[in-house]
């Protein structure tokens, strides 16, 4: 009875007086602590936020209504275009001929260190999962036909955890682009393009073809490969038919009119595997009819 | 019989090619000298494409603190200077030389007799390593003449030799020790005059008494070069493992053989430091072991730095039965992924083991039996470490002495769940350095 007392009275001295806003931006965030915004978990945002009275430099990229927290703090929210995760590795097991067998642990940060990777390019997916591990949305997943990660736009909230957990930086945060449409280079080798050509069929050689065609001035070629600035790009998808390897992808668009069965590698994210690999893997013997595919 | 108390796992020796002498492999039309053979930073290149280079003849120089010369293993021109896949497929820089001839570069005492008076100081012997590009040759390549540079506040009490050679199949150090003995104690001589060192201890495993008892007969007419013999346990060449059967001293973690008057080389690095000292003969060639369960044409060789992998593969003939190749022994070796790759200094050992052995088993979950912890020479929980690598926690990794693992495999080799505990260790063991480095 005497430690209720004490008790009673001790919590009403020390109670904790926390800003009912906390958990009012609380709610409106998704409560995955994926820590994509840079803090430990939705809630030390959403204090952060409540502490620092502005949303400048806060954002929940990973669907958080930001609008709604603007509304609780009595603050307008910026804009903010949606991103997601793109993997820019071509290496599928068509594409990249295994040279060597991998069997050891299931770990990208591991098989990095101990070698260059089974189709021997040293910067393309290597392929055990580390992403998948990270995702914490369940929005990456390995297709055991191509051997590479796919992103499952969907699910997918651009909160970055597959890309810094990756040793190779082979996953990048985009743009997703009008109605999930956008242009990429699928390719991080920075090796001459002879060399970077033996391991993987459909590798940027860095030839510059595609910095050439762009007439938004969005693609630059830095030690052989090629880059597309997600801000400058108009989708217009010229570097795609130009590209000799097949190495951008364009995906989300729909097929054109005059040839509907051409299998875009638009595929490559949406369509089902056995699909996505058959297009990519004809580049090297007739890279000229893909040319003509893409132009019809 | 001497040995470490704690930890150590008993695999099959497998000294399949201790009978055989060591061959001279013959030197090839191209080699591939890579600027970085050796723990550090590369060297720099001092020769250019079209330049005619003699048989070791400086073409990298070593400008940072911590790095090593490299020279040419051959004479001929060099065709060109451009990144090239290592065995690993990863892309250093290197010169590629095509042979003409065998032309020596001046100074260098091509002559087999042996040298024995030593006119060379302490500081002129130190200069001749760092000169001649001696790295430590027990495979972490580390520059010899760095490990000399003692601080002065700090003295070696002992100079140990590391001739336990308890990697399994490898056998170029016994054959060393049979054939070379005589050159290695002169070379062991100069550094205790580098060192400054009034003893040198010889660890040798009992598994190879004839070396023991060659090594001890030629020892005797050297008054402060004794031979210990040592428990046949892996991994009892490993450095602290050595220190502490030899001189019963406890490296503090963290801390260098120094901290308790210690120098610790291998003993194909007293024959290199012997070349260097007394002939003047930079590394330019590697001794190593070919062997493997169905290779029949068993090898000891002493083949020049820069010669093709393949070559040396298909000199003695690959079993149709190879799973994997590695380089290095069973235990620390890695495998290799690229069979143009070339020789480099330090490369002990081809392994040929056979696709039976080169599986591995299926993964189960840890059982918790301890045979990991009872393996482990460090004494650490190599169990935990793998749990909390695999889920991130570095912290923790480090709480639990993740840095102090010398990455022996003791703990996976004897694992009955086949978990891959090393490799994860490895994984973690990077990260956590990573993070305390960033700390700084």
């Amino acid at each position: 009875m005497i430690a209720a007392v004490i008790l009673y009275f001790v919590s009403k001295a020390f109670k904790v007086i926390e800003d009912p806003r906390i958990d009012e931006v609380a709610e409106h965030l998704p409560g995955a602590n994926c820590g994509g915004c840079g803090f430990a978990g939705c809630r030390a945002l959403a204090e952060a936020i409540v502490k620092a009275n502005t949303l400048d430099g806060y954002k929940c990229p990973a669907g958080g209504d930001m609008k709604a927290i603007a509304g609780v703090m009595g603050l307008e929210a910026a804009e903010t275009e949606p991103m997601v995760a793109v993997v820019r590795c071509n290496g599928s097991c068509e594409n990249a001929p295994a040279k060597v067998k991998y069997d050891s642990a299931l770990s990208c940060q591991f098989a990095t260190s101990i070698y260059a990777g089974e189709s021997a390019c040293p910067f393309g997916c290597l392929g055990c999962g580390d992403c998948v591990k990270a995702c914490k949305f369940d929005a990456i997943h390995i297709d055991h036909i191509t051997g590479l990660p796919v992103v499952d736009e969907e699910k997918c909230v651009g909160c970055g955890a597959c890309a810094k957990t990756c040793p190779r930086k082979v996953i990048e945060i985009r743009l997703k682009g009008k109605l999930g449409r956008r242009v990429f280079v699928s390719c991080v080798n920075k090796e001459k393009g002879a060399a970077a050509r033996k391991n993987c069929s459909a590798a940027c050689i860095g030839c510059g073809k595609c910095a050439k065609t762009c007439p938004f001035e969005a693609i630059t070629v830095e030690n052989n490969l090629a880059y597309i600035d997600f801000t400058k790009c108009k989708s217009c998808r010229k570097c795609v038919a130009e590209c000799p390897t097949g190495a951008i992808h364009a995906v989300n668009f729909p097929p054109k009119k005059e040839a509907p069965a051409a299998p875009a590698p638009a595929a490559e994210k949406t369509a089902p595997a056995a699909e996505t690999s058959a297009p990519v893997a004809e580049n090297p013997a007739t890279p000229a009819a893909e040319k003509e595919t893409l132009q019809n | 019989m001497k040995t470490f108390k704690i930890g150590g796992i008993h695999p099959e020796e497998n000294k399949l090619a201790k009978a055989n002498p060591v061959e001279l492999f013959p030197i090839p039309k191209q080699v591939t000298v890579f600027l970085t053979q050796h723990l550090g930073a590369p060297s720099t290149p001092v020769v250019q494409k079209g330049d005619k280079v003699k048989v070791g003849q400086l073409i990298g120089k070593a400008e940072a603190f911590i790095c090593a010369n490299v020279h040419s293993p051959v004479s001929g021109t060099v065709a060109k200077i451009e990144p090239v896949a290592d065995f690993l497929g990863y892309k250093k820089d290197a010169v590629v030389i095509d042979v003409e001839g065998d032309e020596w570069a001046e100074g260098i005492d091509t002559s087999t007799e042996l040298k024995k008076d030593i006119t060379l100081t302490k500081q002129e012997i130190i200069d001749r390593m760092k000169a001649c590009g001696i790295v430590g040759l027990g495979g972490a390549c580390f520059p010899t003449h760095v490990k000399y540079m003692v601080p002065p506040d700090k003295k070696v009490d002992y100079l140990l030799i590391n001739a336990a050679e308890c990697e399994p199949y490898i056998t170029v150090d016994y054959r060393m020790m049979l054939e070379r003995a005589d050159e290695v104690m002169v070379g062991i001589e100069a550094m205790l005059i580098a060192s400054g060192a009034p003893v040198a201890l010889i660890g040798v495993e009992a598994n190879k008494p004839d070396a023991i008892a060659h090594l001890t007969k030629v020892a005797a007419n050297y008054k402060n070069i004794q031979v210990v013999e040592l428990k046949t346990k892996y991994p009892q060449g490993a450095e602290k493992q050595l220190i502490k059967a030899l001189t019963n001293r406890n490296v503090p973690n963290g801390k260098l053989p120094i901290e308790v008057g210690c120098i610790v080389n291998n003993i194909a690095t007293a024959f290199a430091i012997y070349e260097a000292v007394q002939k003047n003969k930079p590394i330019i060639e590697t001794f190593t072991t070919v062997s493997g369960k169905s290779v029949k044409n068993l090898k000891n060789y002493r083949v020049r730095i820069g010669t093709c992998i393949n070559d040396i593969l298909n000199a003695v003939g690959v079993p149709e039965d190879t799973g994997k190749i590695i380089s290095g022994g069973p235990m620390m070796g890695k495998a290799i992924s690229n069979l143009n790759a070339v020789t480099v200094k330090g490369m002990s050992s081809l392994l040929l083991m056979t696709e039976k052995e080169s599986k591995r088993g299926e993964v189960y979950e840890c059982l918790r039996c301890g045979k990991c912890v009872h393996a482990c020479p460090m004494g650490l929980e190599p169990y935990m470490l793998h749990a909390f690598s695999e889920l991130q926690r570095y912290e923790d990794c480090e709480k639990y002495g993740i840095m102090n693992c010398i990455e022996c495999g003791s703990c996976s080799f004897g694992c009955p769940s086949n978990r891959p505990i090393l490799d994860m260790i490895r994984v973690g063991k990077n990260k956590t350095g990573a993070m305390i480095r960033a700390r700084k």
